[in-house]
């Protein structure tokens, strides 16, 4: 059996998506730039675009920036805002330490240029403390920025809660909606939010491509100089057959919200309660408060990488929060916040699944998985140190 | 593939796995903090062969492929010989380890280096400490720098698709 179960990585285009993007690089070749019919065509389906991706979140169409995916978005909400709130004599920054690198990063950068930067902890279960948040607003600050669900976890943040603090202190608030996009229903403005990133290729739209929302009023810098493309916040000819067919795909996965959380949670428990009954296993993130999609778990005594190679030769693809995954000598960060111990961080699987999974598939991945543990916990020091008593069980 | 395909064979079949309870010398490096530790067994005889090996490691991919290998390097060698054991010879050995791994092999060198010192420390055999550099041997503590080989050195074969 083949599972493809990585799709918090990326998931594969549906026919939807496929077809549209086909059909765009085929037929509609025109920069939208040019005044000549083939370029206006392309116009046209890129501005109906912009229009359906607004929808999906309640925004104007002329709230809505095309990028190249989820990172850049980040990158240039959280810059514009700093640089707003520079002007401003605003340069304070907050942020959780479960943020995706793309935001991380970003925030690193702007401290280097004199910016203060102060990243939340989380709980137990991965979720930011609404009152922490209100303890560390300060008069300079300028921006917020708490991730809408998070990458390795799937944790679901109190996003609504803190737009409206942050919407009655003046302050900006940046979401990275990436994970959430198409499997979570967004309403920017009940929310609050006033800035937020996604990516098409986490709703089985294409790579490549994503969005920016800034609510109208929001400062936007440009990060790439050239064109007035994206009304001369985002230079380059747009990559329209891209950008149609993410839309289409956004359109497709908004109006399927309900039916597929409830066809995939129902796998997602199936999976969290077959694993369970492994020894020293535990789940990472709250249970309810999370993506319909995500199963993260922590196995004592083994290590991520070795566990992800075995599942793939038994057709399983998933991920690791593992250092040798990372390329790093540290595990997850994500992992680490939630104050696991770097040894059992080691030992992460996440599994992410979706609306082409099966519950057959489920209980292959059930079937298989304590098999591949025990023969791992049977060559591993660490295990054998555990059940003697001479290292302490952290997992129960 | 991110790994050779003798790579992948070490460590999908694994060779010498398993614990021994008669060890003449037990050697454990690494540190399950980093995400890597070794544990390597051995037997030797009144010849001063290495008449048996073992290894059990917690690690990633290339951790156990390195101690497998590493095992099949020393079996049937003298004991000095087995010290001359280059992590260089395992990458070699394993068709290349993509750079971020080489400490893996840095480890396994480190492994048998610390089986074999248990052994002298048991039967009382007089050594030069100079052969058993400290370092510990985690990942942590081993920077590529200790490494004899840089990473351009190495030259992977990819695995046949």
């Amino acid at each position: 059996m083949f599972v493809y179960s990585d799709n918090a990585a990326t998931t594969k285009m549906s026919k939807t998506a496929m077809d549209t993007m086909f059909s765009m690089l085929e037929e509609v070749y025109g920069n939208p730039s040019s005044l000549h019919t083939a370029g206006q065509t392309a116009r046209e389906r890129l501005e109906e675009a912009r229009k359906t991706v607004a929808d999906c979140l309640n925004a104007d169409e002329r709230e809505i920036y095309f990028t190249s995916g989820g990172s850049e978005a980040d990158n240039q909400a959280i810059i514009s805002a700093a640089k707003a709130g520079e002007r401003k004599g605003k340069k304070h920054i907050i942020s959780t330490k479960i943020e995706h690198h793309a935001v991380l990063h970003t925030l690193e950068r702007l401290e280097k240029q004199g910016f203060e930067v102060t990243l939340l902890d989380v709980g137990r279960d991965g979720i930011v403390k609404v009152p922490d948040l209100e303890a560390a607003i300060r008069p300079d600050t300028a921006l917020v920025t708490v991730m809408f669900a998070n990458n390795e976890i799937g944790t679901i943040q109190p996003v609504a809660e803190i737009g409206n603090i942050c919407r009655s202190k003046g302050i900006i608030f940046h979401t990275d909606a990436v994970q959430a996009a198409g499997h979570l229903h967004i309403d920017v403005k009940a929310m609050n939010i006033d800035m937020l990133s996604l990516s098409a290729h986490k709703f089985h739209g294409p790579k490549g491509v994503g969005a920016l929302y800034a609510r109208k009023g929001t400062a936007l810098t440009s990060i790439i100089d050239g064109g007035a493309q994206e009304r001369g916040k985002r230079a380059g000819t747009e990559n329209v057959p891209a950008i149609v067919s993410m839309a289409a795909a956004f359109k497709e996965a908004c109006g399927n919200i309900d039916k597929n959380a409830g066809y995939v949670i129902a796998m997602r428990d199936r999976l969290i309660a077959g694993l369970e009954k492994i020894p020293h296993s535990v789940v990472n993130g709250d249970r309810e408060n999370r993506l319909p999609n995500n199963v993260n778990m922590c196995f004592e005594g083994i290590e991520g990488e070795s566990l992800l190679l075995m599942l793939d030769a038994k057709g399983i693809e998933a991920s690791s929060g593992s250092a040798c995954t990372s390329g790093s000598l540290d595990p997850s960060h994500v992992l680490l916040a939630l104050g696991l111990p770097h040894e059992v961080a080691h030992g992460s699987l996440r599994l992410s699944l979706s609306e082409y999974n099966t519950p057959e598939e489920m209980d292959y991945i059930i079937e298989e998985i304590p098999g591949i543990i025990e023969y791992l916990r049977n060559m591993s020091p660490v295990w054998e140190e555990l059940e003697s008593g001479r290292r302490e069980h952290f997992i129960d | 593939m991110l790994y050779s395909e003798k790579v992948m064979d070490h460590f999908q079949n694994p060779r010498n796995v398993g614990k021994m309870e008669d060890a003449d010398g037990v050697g454990e490096v690494g540190n399950a903090k980093c995400g890597d530790i070794m544990k390597m067994y051995i037997k030797v005889d009144d010849e001063g062969v290495i008449s048996d090996v073992k290894f059990n490691t917690f690690g990633c991919g290339s951790a156990i492929a390195t101690s497998s290998i590493a095992t099949e390097m020393i079996m049937g060698k003298r004991i000095e010989e087995a010290l001359t054991l280059s992590n260089k010879a395992v990458v070699e050995a394993l068709d290349g380890l993509p750079a971020n791994k080489l400490h893996c092999s840095v480890l396994a060198e480190e492994a048998v280096k610390a089986a074999v010192k248990d052994y002298y420390d048991k039967r009382g055999i007089a050594y030069d400490e100079k052969l058993f550099a400290p370092g510990g041997g985690s990942c942590c503590e081993t920077p590529l720098d200790d490494c004899e080989l840089r990473p351009e050195d190495i030259h992977i074969k990819p695995a046949r698709q």
